[in-house]
Order: structure tokens, then sequence, then C-alpha cells
């Protein structure tokens, strides 16, 4: 199916869920990311049973820390 | 407020915008910013603004300048070493620009003392340039609950970010993108991370941008959108984020009525060690 990860078109098998959806984008570390589904935030304890839909727009946002050490 | 005539030559470049003029000088002049951290996002967010001619500028930070800050916090500088940060960057304002009055207080910002030190001159924007999620959580939740507005902001790597928070019911805050801070055990190591100095350069100036628009009224905020800085691929995006009804602290049903100090795992440098 076709969906959008931060603005860019992907193609990925039917029937993943934002966890999923996170190792297949490789993300390093997800526990260190917000996720915007459709424009609505997604719990980070529901990306396990969140599944993704056809044209579904995903915004993959990453914590950042500050000057200096990156805590 | 009549202007000397060193200020108009000071602020010339400023009273030919015709969205600024004498006005909206004026405006800057009578206003007030607090800038929390005075690190990587907070040193240049300070000199700009007090180039700007903001006529109170707050800084907080118990921090003293080290031999490692000087590769980005610019408002240090080698002599410096040791000092006060609060007072190592007061003295460079001052020298810069003797229009500003800079408050200092030297201590971190914690649940106690953040919202005292919001009200003591009741400012007018609020500049987040710390280094740690639990700071950053704080910030946030003291400005929604005092109905402040703030610019936040991280870099890490080649990297940046940065939104802005206007206290009305449709902006989204910190907590709306970020519920709770990342899981213990997430946080990068000292080793792993490190920043490229002018990452705080280009994004702490992109926070003194926020601050003075707000003051002037001018253009659109980055309220409602995250705008992301890649570095390396010398890329920004602007990422609309829409207001969480879930959020603990802005949300329908907030939770959060009290300010919390969450755990702030400190970093040795030299070991690369946290030590919680």
């Amino acid at each position: 199916m076709k969906i959008k990860v931060n603005g860019e078109a992907k193609n990925i098998k039917d029937d993943v869920t934002v966890t999923e959806m996170l190792k297949i984008e490789e993300v390093e570390m997800p526990d260190m990311v917000s996720v915007q589904l459709n424009g609505e935030f997604v719990d980070r304890d529901e990306f396990t049973k969140t599944i993704l839909k056809e044209n579904d727009e995903i915004e993959v946002l990453y914590f950042m820390g500050g000057g200096s050490l990156g805590l | 407020m009549d202007f000397s005539e060193e200020q108009i030559e000071r602020y010339s470049r400023h009273i030919l915008l015709s969205e600024v003029g004498v006005e909206g000088q004026e405006k800057l002049l009578n206003s007030k910013v607090l800038i929390i951290g005075t690190g990587g996002l907070g040193a240049p967010a300070a000199m700009y603004l007090a180039a700007a001619g903001i006529g109170t500028i707050g800084l907080v930070d118990g921090d003293v300048v080290d031999l490692s800050n000087l590769q980005r916090q610019i408002i240090h500088q080698t002599k410096d070493v040791g000092k006060l940060k609060v007072l190592s960057g007061k003295a460079t304002i001052n020298e810069l620009n003797p229009d500003v009055n800079v408050i200092t207080y030297n201590e971190f910002a914690t649940s106690e003392n953040i919202l005292n030190i919001i009200k003591d001159q009741d400012y007018d924007f609020i500049i987040d340039g710390t280094d740690n999620f639990a700071a950053k959580f704080l910030i946030n939740d003291a400005c929604v609950l005092a109905k402040k507005p703030f610019s936040h902001a991280g870099i890490i790597r080649f990297q940046g970010q940065l939104t802005t928070y206007i206290p009305d019911n449709n902006t989204p805050c910190y907590r709306c993108i970020f519920q709770t801070p990342p899981p213990e055990g997430m946080v990068p190591t000292c080793r792993e991370a490190g920043v490229l100095g002018v990452m705080g350069g280009v994004v702490g100036t992109l926070q003194a941008t926020e601050a003075i628009k707000y003051i002037l009224g001018l253009g659109q905020t980055l309220a409602g959108y995250l705008l992301t800085y890649d570095g390396l691929k010398m890329e920004f995006k602007k990422i609309k984020i829409n207001h969480n009804k879930k959020c603990g602290v802005c949300g329908d049903h907030p939770t959060i009525t009290a300010l919390i100090d969450y755990a702030n795992p400190s970093c040795d440098l030299k070991t690369g060690k946290l030590n919680g």
C-alpha cells in the first residue's frame, strides 16, 4: 500500500503497525520519536496497536535535546 | 519615548524597515525577553536580541563557563572560563548594547523557582535554550500554566528543531508533540551525541527571530509548526502540527496542574558516563 512518511511517498506491505513502520523506515531509536498520523498524534503506547491504512500520512518527529550534551 | 541621536544611528537599519520603524524599535526597547540557558542556543539568541535593542533580557543559568562551551556558546569568551555564565553573558551584552537592562538568575530552572522567575519582570516572551528534556518539559508546562509565549528548540549533532507556543487554545505545546520525556536509558550517551557548534547559531538565531516577530506582531510565527533543520542535507522542513486533545497540560482534560521535576541525568564528559 502507498503511504507518505515525512512527505515522502512510500510503498509498503499492507496492515503494518506504527511500530513495524518505524522498523521498516530504519528509525534508529523508536522510543525517541513522536508520530503524527493524518494530523493526529499517536500515543506512544498505541504504536504497537495502530495499524496503518492506504494513503495514510505520517510524520515522524524526533526528540532533540539542547545545546551541549544532547541529553 | 525620545530616541537619542546615538540610538537613531544604532537602530537605523531597523528603523529603515517600514514594518519596524521608530514605533517598532520603541516596542523592542520596551519589551522583556527571558532566556533560560545561556548555552549553544541561548548564547546566540541573547546576542541578537541584545543587538536588536530588547530593553530587558533575563538570563537564567546556574552553571559556570567551561572551556568546552566555547566551541558554540559565543556569548562567553576564553577569559570567562570559570566565571558564572549569567555574569559572563551580562558583561558581553552590556558591552554590545548599553541600552539593555540585563537581569541575572544564577540558578537552574526548577519547579520551585520557574514561575517566580517568569513573573519577576512579567516577561513578554521566553526562550528555551536548555540542553535537557527535564528542563524542556518544565519550561513548557510553566509557560502553558502562566499563559506565556515561548520558543522551544533542540539541537543534536547536525540537526535542530524549533516551534513557537502562543497561549491560545489552538496552538500545540511541546507536550502536545512529545507527551512525556523519553524513557530513561534511551537518552543517548555523551559520546554518541556531540553537536556541530554552528547548529546553535542557526537555531538560536531563529528563536530570536520568533521573539522579535512576536513582539512586533510581524509575519507568521512557528505556532502550529515544527521547523526541522538538517545541516548535512542543508534542508529545512516545516511540519504542520496540531493541538493534541489528549495533551497532559493543555488538552481537554489536563492532568498536569502543578510543575514536575523529572529526573535529569547529568553527564561527565571526560568519562562519558551518565550520572542519574
